[in-house]
Parts: structure tokens; sequence; C-alpha cells
């Protein structure tokens, strides 16, 4: 028996808004090709600073991870892009997730677009999935590219050597890569927090820049409570507490526990800020 | 949203930052006790008392006596008092004589002075109704103490019977070996003299003396040792006595004063460190100890631990070992080394003192730095356990053969420059300057190095690795330091816990070849050579935490018995210790799996429902495009756009949805759409209800509230990715019509961002109309358009619902409707107040309006005139009339007849009559309401 859902011909809630559909609505776009192209763009910057930069900053022998990481920068390709995931996990990927995430619904909203979607019909849950697969996708591609290229461009350049580290015993080059993949894993598992958030706010506004803004505007307020020492243990709780665990990959043996900490919190906060924006988006009054 | 988060997040932050009330209450007080040989020396101690909110005469506490380190106070420990007094002891911490508030001089643990002291403190406890006791003066009470309070625990259980359990941290065995280690052959009589601990630990004794409140000292940042005259407390005596001596006893300073000139100790020196340690007083403790080292301590090594184990196990007294990572020179070591003494010192006292846990095992933990910790900054460390305390031969052992010929060293005059290998009271710098490996330096021509082949498997040495060297000295004696080092592959070298080995050869031989193999026990490390790595023996002339000779001497040096030696490394194989860590990995799965039932419970409810939705089909309007019953809209804050529509669009018609701005066309139109969800009443498109995301409206083309556009993809490539959102086949689209329909021409291939307005409009049409829709919801479509555009969209519309298909357009133009329609429903105020076929209601109403010179005269006739029905003035003074059954053209005659000038005779429409007497009562938009 063929069920009737008195739908036109050849129309399926399953079928509709499909990724490839997504995909291209979303490669289309100038921020989309930006983003990526800042991806490819960052690798080539840093080593560009370390050729032309002055080895000797005299920063008065301060040692910190980050220091230490940027010494060691030069000392292979792993290493090299080891730093550049370093640099740009801080920051520019928070921005870009937030971007991917916090995007879509917001700007389709504020072009009208989102209640032709929706009328077409795409059911809402299933454009919200939609959604949030593309941008999964294109963060993965982010990742991908400014990984990739880091590496393409570290290891010719410094050459395939074994991942070196101040805090522990070197490891070889292809441990070390699968060390590299561990962390851009962690790295994403992280910033699912932001990229949850920015689905969140970005169900909620019309303005792309507020959902985009909000998200990352978030992760900076939670960093400087991090900072803020008198919380004590109240600072676990922060969406951002964890988000340097993945250095602990770097030692030997390799250090889990705050990884899977950092992995418990993010999965929480993915969980209720994801299920908040279904929740909101399949109530929404669409009146822009 | 984020505000409301906001505001959770800084209730909790409140929350967390509240003080809570203290479960205890601290008790300052000035205690005098009399001690000394004779006990009637009188001293002042400064204590405070630490009671449980719960401890009361009828239910009395146990008790621990907390000592501090040397140097430090009764503030040094308060924090280890705060937590133990809420774990439910009374706790009382004091400052030593000779320290701070307290009065007395520096006797060094003597059993005469300090320990007497506490034994004196132990009967204040045994007088307080709220301290659990044995039996009468003996209190029920645990001695707690780290270093120079772990010796004098150590110490007072040896000579006080009422101890219950000591746990004696990072202390000694004998002080004179600590002070003076031999690690070859030999006592402390040949001993290396440790200058730089010595002098560290003398100065803090000194550093007392002054002005009051000069601010100088360890605690003077807590202002603990500013002397406070409020609070009664007569100055010590020995505060302003000697510059050279502080509060040290004037003995003690005598013998320190011989021993850093001379580097060598002599009987009584040796004596009276033997009299500061516990060494000689092991054997009679009685009470279970918990011994507690650190690997980072060059002061205190695990090789006094050790001495102290044997003595105390050797009479079967329960006594437990445990390392961690920390000691004088590291600190307090990483996280987990603190959590896990803090726990094994809980278990201890809560079996032994509170008698409420169960018996804690024998077993050994250790643990080991595994790196830099991420989060706080700081060191990781793995923690171990076996079962038995293996001491510092480990369980098994490993042996590295180091070789290298024999080499001339050089010990400088006055024993500079001098090679570093730890930094004596500035530990915490040291350890963190590389994974708890002291930053180290060795001057050139001072040392030997003896380099192992590098190791194929990693070793784990937990112990006391040895090795046997030669020397020969032309004066036939020599001092070195013996160290391992760690040293990686690209040649960096660490020296882990930056322990050396010192020793001092007599009876040497000028001659290398003459020279005899002296065995070296190096001191213990817990230390994993990494495969790849190679371990490395270093003999050296000076360090700089050691006194040597000061006269300038060349020794030759070499390794083993040919050149060659067995390095041997204790081994210790242990099962990693479960941390916290282990749970939040249960926890992960926990919450990985609970996500993944969550989803597909919520997957498998939507499926559900979704089919009972579809299901529902209202069969009388099954062949009807739109039905609308009862619509009513409340928008959040209660304003009702919406109330009580009901309108029917049946196939083939053009339906215009007219009033004015505002009157609830959009929203009812939103509705329709599935944008909106109604607030009650409802629509039916071919007899399924319409909602949110219903399949029924792919049957629905919709023009909303304006085009809605990509602004970055051109005209067609806007239509393609709006159809390829449907999901549904490219030829079933019919883009040639659409686009025809749209009329852009070339501009189709332009970004709609460079569009005017009525160019999106006419795409917006072409867009609703992909896919022939069954009914065509237009919001406004002229919108935008030029008169020439306009006229051919109202033919498109016409022409479009024929076969069977249905348009809906809403406009508030009154002419709009007209021209385009065949039927029209008239809304305002959010509810509909006509609605028929066009020509029924555009049709002539049987008013005619009268526009006549003297209205006045015009009207009395009216009154008079048969068949007249009604007769009015509207406010232009035009005379509205009802002429009933009388004939337009006999009204006018009647009228002329009459003298009446008859300017204009105007037949009123029934739309319009509908459409003005809406509009005309109220001209602002009824969306003002």
């Amino acid at each position: 028996m063929v069920r009737d859902i008195g739908a036109a011909v050849g129309y399926r809630p399953e079928h509709t808004l499909p990724l490839r559909a997504e995909w291209g609505r979303q490669a289309a776009r100038r921020r989309t090709q930006l983003a990526l192209g800042a991806m490819v763009l960052l690798p080539l910057i840093v080593l560009a600073a370390f050729q032309f930069g002055n080895d000797d900053d005299g920063d008065g022998g301060r040692r910190s991870e980050f220091s230490s990481l940027a010494d060691l920068a030069t000392a292979g390709g792993v290493n090299f892009a080891v730093f550049t995931v370093l640099v740009s996990s801080t920051f520019l990927l928070v921005v870009v997730v937030a971007l991917f995430f916090g995007d879509p619904i917001a700007s389709e909203a504020s072009w009208g677009s989102l209640r032709y979607l929706l009328a077409a019909p795409v059911p809402r849950s299933r454009l919200l999935l939609a959604k949030v697969l593309v941008a999964l996708g294109y963060t993965v591609l982010a990742m991908v590219l400014l990984v990739g290229t880091a590496l393409l461009i570290g290891t010719l350049r410094y050459g395939w050597e074994p991942l070196a580290s101040t805090v522990a015993a070197d490891i070889s080059a292809g441990e070390g890569l699968l060390r590299l993949l561990g962390i851009v894993s962690y790295l994403l598992v992280t910033l699912s927090v932001v990229a949850a958030l920015a689905v969140l706010l970005s169900v909620s506004t019309d303005a792309p820049l507020g959902a985009v803004g909000g998200a990352v505007v978030l992760v900076i307020v939670s960093s400087i409570l991090d900072q803020i020492e008198a919380l004590g243990g109240l600072r676990d709780l922060l969406p951002t507490h964890y988000n340097s665990a993945w250095l602990g990959l770097l030692s030997t043996p390799a250090q889990t526990d705050d990884i899977v900490k950092g992995a418990v919190s993010a999965i929480v906060y993915v969980t209720v800020f994801l299920s908040a924006a279904w929740w909101r988006f399949l109530r929404k009054d669409v009146v822009s | 949203m984020a505000g409301g988060a906001a505001v959770a997040l800084v209730a909790a932050l409140g929350w967390a930052v509240w003080p809570t009330p203290a479960p205890y209450t601290a008790t300052e007080a000035v205690v005098t006790v009399r001690s000394g040989p004779d006990g009637a020396e009188p001293v002042a101690l400064d204590t405070t008392f630490y009671l449980p909110a719960g401890a009361s005469t009828g239910a009395p506490a146990p008790a621990v006596l907390l000592a501090h380190g040397f140097g430090g106070s009764k503030r040094s420990v308060a924090a280890d008092a705060e937590e133990l007094a809420t774990q439910g002891y009374a706790v009382l911490a004091w400052t030593a004589r000779g320290f701070g508030r307290s009065g007395g001089q520096i006797q060094l643990n003597d059993p005469d002075y300090e320990v007497r002291d506490a034994q004196r403190l132990l009967d204040w406890l045994a007088a307080q109704p709220q301290v659990r006791r044995d039996a009468a003066g003996d209190p029920r009470v645990g001695v707690v103490g780290g270093s120079y309070g772990g010796a004098l625990a150590l110490s007072l259980a040896g000579l006080d019977r009422r101890v219950d359990a000591v746990v004696p941290m990072i202390t000694w065995n004998d002080l004179a070996r600590a002070f003076l280690p031999q690690s070859a052959a030999g006592g402390p009589a040949q001993g290396v003299f440790k200058k730089a601990w010595a002098a560290s630990f003398f100065g803090r004794g000194s550093e007392t003396v002054g002005p009051v409140g000069d601010g100088a000292g360890p605690d003077a940042a807590s202002g603990a040792d500013v002397p406070d005259a409020a609070a009664g407390l007569p100055e010590p005596a020995g505060r302003r006595a000697d510059p050279a001596c502080g509060r040290f006893a004037p003995a003690l300073c005598a013998i320190y004063q011989r021993l850093a000139v001379t580097g060598r100790a002599d009987a009584e020196a040796l004596a009276r460190l033997r009299r500061a340690s516990p060494a000689p007083l092991l054997g009679r403790i009685n009470a279970p100890v918990l011994l507690v080292q650190g690997a980072g301590d060059t002061l205190f090594p695990l090789a006094e631990a050790d001495a102290n184990f044997r003595a105390i196990h050797a009479d079967g007294t329960p006594v437990r070992v445990a390392w961690h990572t920390g000691g004088h020179d590291a600190g307090p070591g990483p996280t987990s080394d603190t959590d896990r003494i803090k726990a094994l010192t809980g278990q201890w006292l809560g079996h032994y003192v509170k008698r409420e846990l169960a018996a804690p095992p024998a077993s050994f933990t250790w643990s080991r730095v595994a790196g830099f910790a991420i989060g706080e900054r700081g060191l990781v460390a793995t923690g171990y356990h076996v079962d038995d305390y293996p001491g510092l031969t480990g369980q098994g052992a490993a042996a590295l053969a180091v070789a290298g010929p024999p080499r001339p060293v050089a010990n400088p005059p006055a024993g500079l420059p001098a090679g570093i290998s730890s930094l004596p009271g500035l530990g915490a710098v040291a350890a963190l300057s590389g994974v708890g490996d002291a930053v180290t330096a060795d001057i050139a021509g001072q040392h030997a190095t003896f380099d192992s082949e590098p190791l194929t498997e990693p070793i784990d040495a937990v112990g006391a690795p040895r090795v046997t060297i030669r020397a020969a000295s032309p004066t036939g004696e020599a001092v070195l330091f013996v160290k391992i080092h760690d040293v990686d592959p690209s040649g960096r070298a660490s020296l882990p816990g930056g322990q050396v080995a010192p020793v001092r050869l007599t009876g040497l031989p000028t001659n290398i070849g003459a020279a005899r193999p002296v065995e070296v026990t190096l001191p213990a490390i817990v230390h994993r050579f990494e495969a790849g790595h190679h371990a490395r023996i270093t003999i050296a002339t000076t360090d700089q935490a050691y006194a040597v000779p000061v006269e300038p001497v060349t020794y030759t040096v070499g390794i083993g018995a040919a050149d060659s030696a067995a390095l041997t490394l204790p081994t210790l194989v242990g099962e990693p210790i479960a941390t916290g860590a282990q749970i939040w990995l249960y926890v992960l799965v926990g919450l990985l799996v609970a996500v993944a039932i969550g989803v597909l419970v919520v997957v498998l409810l939507l499926g559900a429902r979704r089919r009972r939705v579809a299901v529902t089909v209202e069969a009388p309007f099954e062949q009807t495009p739109l039905v609308v019953r009862g619509l009513r809209k409340e928008y959040p804050g209660g304003f009702v756009a919406v109330e009580g529509v009901d309108f029917t669009v049946e196939r083939g018609q053009v339906v215009g949805l007219l009033g004015p701005n505002g009157a609830g066309k959009t929203t009812t139109l939103r509705v329709l759409m599935g944008l909106t969800r109604a607030t009650a009443g409802d629509a039916l498109v071919f007899g399924h209800r319409l909602g949110p995301g219903a399949p029924v409206l792919s049957r629905v083309g919709a023009l909303v509230e304006g085009p809605g556009f990509l602004p970055h993809l051109s005209g067609v490539d806007n239509l393609s990715a709006y159809w390829h959102a449907t999901g549904r086949p490219d030829d079933a689209a019919f883009f040639e019509e659409a686009l025809d329909i749209a009329g852009l021409g070339d501009s189709v291939h332009r970004k709609v961002g460079t569009y005017s307005h009525g160019m999106k409009q006419r795409l917006a049409i072409a867009q609703a109309m992909l896919g022939l829709p069954d009914l065509l919801v237009l919001d406004e479509p002229t919108d935008g358009l030029d008169p020439p555009q306009i006229a051919a969209m109202r033919k498109v519309l016409r022409r479009y619902a024929t076969d069977g298909r249905a348009v809906l357009v809403s406009s508030h133009l009154l002419a709009e409707v007209e021209q385009t329609c065949s039927h029209v429903i008239v809304v305002h105020k959010g509810a509909v107040v006509a609605s028929g076929p066009v020509d029924d209601i555009v049709g002539d109403s049987p008013t005619t309006y009268f526009t006549v010179g003297d209205t006045a005269a015009a009207m009395a006739m009216f009154d008079k005139m048969a068949g007249v029905v009604s007769v009015a003035i509207d406010d232009t003074d035009n005379l509205v009339v009802d002429l009933g059954t009388v004939p337009r053209g006999a009204a006018v005659a009647a009228l002329v007849r009459a003298g009446v000038r008859v300017e204009r005779v105007v037949p009123r429409r029934r739309l319009e009559d509908a459409f003005l007497a809406l509009v005309g009562e109220q001209t602002r938009g009824s969306g003002d309401r």
C-alpha cells in the first residue's frame, strides 16, 4: 500500500535539502571561500614568519608551552603542523567554526530565503540537520586544509623528522602523525561546543553577525574566566577549560586524562546547545 | 537567551564564592609548657586549636598534632589543619620553639626540648574535654608533620607511647648522614658537607633576627613572624640575641660554624646531629607509621625514608611507604601526587586514630613524572603500586655497560667555579625547568663522562643505581660527585631528581693503574630511561651544593675495574594506580551511549508522529485546494492578528484576499505556509492539514512577504538551488516556463544582489510557479512591478488557474483584486468581512450617489418618493440613496422636475461599499490597533 502523504509528485520529506544542495549553497559564498583560503594561507604566513623572523626574540627566557612549541616548530614537518594548529586553535579556528555553524541559518533568515525553504517544504529537523552536517563537513575540510598545508610545506621545508617536544622523548614521525591526527580530532571535539552554541544562536537571531559574534564572545569570556584562579574548581565547568588538553598528546606516554574530561564536557555542552537549538527551531515562528 | 545564561552563570559564580561557615572553630592560645633536661624550663608556644563543630564533651573528637617544617610556623600548616578539622579531627598546630611567635631557642628536635614540648602538648590535648581519650592523660592522637615536623613526629612516637599513629613526610632518619653524605663505604665522618642546604637552613633559623617588623622570613608574607603586641605575647628572648646565631641555641650554632668552615664533622657535631635524628628512637615506636618521601629531594633523599622503614619494620610495627615526585627541591608535587598522599594520610589516620576506616594495606605506592600538566602549570605524575615495599634495590635489576678511558679532572682552587646539580632552596624553579630533572651544568675540565650504548628497551628505574669507579689522586684523597644522566638521542642530558652521589675517597694511589674499584651507591631515583636514550655516568670534582677541598688538585678518574663497569639499575614494575580519570572514561562512554539512545528515541518518535499526521486526510475536502476554518493567531505578547477566519479556495478560482495593510493577510499566509503555527483553527490543502513542514505544502507555490534569494547566486542559479532543496526531480520543475514568466531576459545570469525590487519580485513569482503547484499563493504579487508588467501578470494568473489549479492573491488594492480575481475575501482587523465571487460583490449595489445643487431639497423629494428605501448624506454632502424599486432614470427625472440641479449620478458597487466602510471609518491600518 502506497501511503498518501498528499505531496506533489516526486516529493519525499527525507529527500529535501540534500547535503549536496546545501554544500552548493554554502560553497558559492564568498565567506566560505575566504575562510577556507585562510586555512591554506596561514601555514604559508607562519612559514614566512619563521624564514624572515629574528630567531632571538629576547623574551627573557620565559618558558611556556607556547614558546617551547615555537622553538620546536622548525624541527620538522610534524612539529610545524602542530605549531600551526596551536597558533590557530585559540582564535582563528574558533571564528571559522562559529562562521560555518552560526551563519547558515541566520543568513538564510536575513535573506528571506529561509521561509521558502520551509515552505518547499523542507522539514525543520531536516533543515537543521543538513545545515549542521554540511557545516561539519566544511569544518573538517578547513582542518584538513590547515593541517595538510602545514604538514606539506613544513615537511618540504624542514624535512620528515620525528616529533620533538620539550616535555618528552622524540616521537617517531609516523607515530607523530598519529598524534597529530589525535590532536586534530580532539580540537574538533572542543570546537564542537563553539559550533553547537553558534547553531543555537543562529536559530535565535536573523543577524548572522550576532550568531557568529555571540559564539566567539562566549569563548572569549569563558577563556577569561578560566584565567581567574580564584574561581577554583568552578573553572572545570567552563566550556573552554580543557581546550588545551591536546598538548597532553605531545608527552610520552600521551596524557589523555584531560582529553577524556574535555570530551565529556564538550558532549554535555553540545547536547544541551543542540537540543535547545532544535527545540527552538522546531517551535519558532519564522516571521522574517 | 544569552542574557538568561549570563544571569545563571553569575548566580553560579556567586554561589561558589560565597563564604560557607567553617565546620570547625579555631582558637589561638599561648600554651606555656615546661621542658628541658629537668622539665623545668618554661617556654611559651604559639598554638592554634582547631575543633570540629561536632566535637563536644559527650562526643569527643580524635586529635591530630600537626608539626610544621623548618623556618615555618603554625600558619604554614593552617590549610592542612583546616582540612583535617573538616574531616572531624581536633587539630593542634603550634609554632616550634625558636620560630615565629613562640619563645625559646632552636634545639633541632632535641628529645629534651622540641620533643618534650610536644609531649607537653599531648598532655594539653588530653586535658581538653572535647578530645577523645584512650585513658586518663592519654589522648587519641596522630602526629603529622613534614621535614622538621616529620622528624619530630617520629621522635615523639619513639619517646611517647600515647601517640596512636604517625605520618612523617619528606624527613630524615639521620641528620648527620643527610648533611654529610658519603655514597661509598664509610659514614658521615667521611661525608661531604651539603653546605648549600645547611646554609639555607641555618639562614632560616637566623632570619627572625633584626628589628621588629622588618618583614624578613619565610612567613613574612602572612605577617606571622611580626610580633603582635595585641596578642600579648612577650617578645621571645632570643629574638634580638645574637646576630651570628639568630635563634639557634649557642651550642648548635657553634657546631654549624665549625662544620661550615672545615667541611668536616667532628665527633661533637656528629653526636649532636644524631641527637637531632629519629634514628636512635625508631626501635621504640609502637604507633603505625606512614612514611612519605619525595624523589625530588636532594636534602632528604629516598634513602632516609628507607632507613626509617627498615628500623621501624624490624620489630613488626605496621609501616607503609609512599613516594611522590615532590620533595625539598620539587615542591609538593603534581595534583595527582598531593591527592594520593592526602588519601593515604586520611586512610592511615582514619583507621589508626579515628578507627573508622578499614586497615590500610602495606602496599608501596610511588609515582613518576610523565610530562607537563596541561591545565595547570606544573608536572603530571603517573602513580603505581606493588604489594610490598622493595626498598631501594627494586625487584629486578638492569645492568648496563658504561665505558670510557680514565681521564684527568681538576678540582679548582676554592672549589669554584662549581658544577650545578640542584638549587637548594629554589627547588620549585629547578623542578619546572625540565620534567623534575634539575638544570644541570658541569664545568669543562672538572668532569669525566662514561656512556652506555643506547637502550633497546625502556628501563623503569626505581631505586638506587650502583656503579664502580676508580680514582687516583696526588694527595691520596679525592672528593668526587658521581651522577647518572639520561641522554636523549639529540644529546640532551637530564639529571633524574637532580641527585648526585658525593664520595670522599681516601688512601688513593697517585697512578690510576694502581687504583682499586670502589662501589658507589647513587641516590635512589624514579626515572624511565626511554628506548633510544642512553645512560651516562658523570664523575665531577665540584658541585656548588657541597663543600669540596679548597686546594687545587688534579685527579684521574676511571670507571669500573678495566675501563668498563656494569651500571646496575634497580627496576620495579607496578600496577598503574587508577586515577579519577578512569571514572571519566566510563562517564564518557556512558554519555555517548545515552546521547545515541536519546537521538534514536527522538528519531523514532518523530517518525511515528509523521506517519500519524500524514494519514489525516479529511475526505470531503480532498479535491478542494484550500479550506481555512476558524483560523486564529495570537502572537506572543497577546496581539491577535487573525480571529476566526474562514474561507475556501476551489479549483479554477483566482481568489483575492483583500484588506488594508495589517488586516491579517500576511499572518494568514504565514500560517498557510507553515511558517507560524495557528493558535486555533486549521487550514486544509486538498484535505491535508497544514502545519510546519506538512508534505502537502509541496503542492503549494508561494510568494510570502517579498522575495528571498541568495544574493551571491544568479537568478537562474537561485531557482535551481531552490528546486534542489525540494529534492524533487529536475524535469518536474518546468524551469523554462517559470523563466518566461519572470521575463528577466539575460539578467537571469546576473547575481540577484544586483537586481531591482521588481526583478526580484518577478523572479520570486517564477520560483513560486516552479513545478506548477496546484495552489499558488502570492502575497502582493504586483508590488514593485510597472503597469505593463502588472497587466501581463494578471493574464498569467488567470491562465494559471485553469486545469484545476487555483491561485490565492493577497492585496491591499481594490482595483488589483477586481481586475485579477474571480473571487474575493475581504479581511479587516483579522476577520473576514465579505466574501464571494467578484462579480457578485463588485456588481452594482442598490444604492446610488447623487451630487446635487440643493441637497436639502433633494432630500425632501426622496423622502416623499414612493419606493425609495433610504436616504442619507455622507460627509462630502453627497446623497446616498437606496432607490429600491425606483429606476435611476426616474429618480433623476424627478429631481429635475423638482428643480434640483443634478451634477453627478454614480452607481455604487458592493465591494466598494464593504471596503470603504472599513477604510472609511478608520484610515489608519488596522495593524496599528
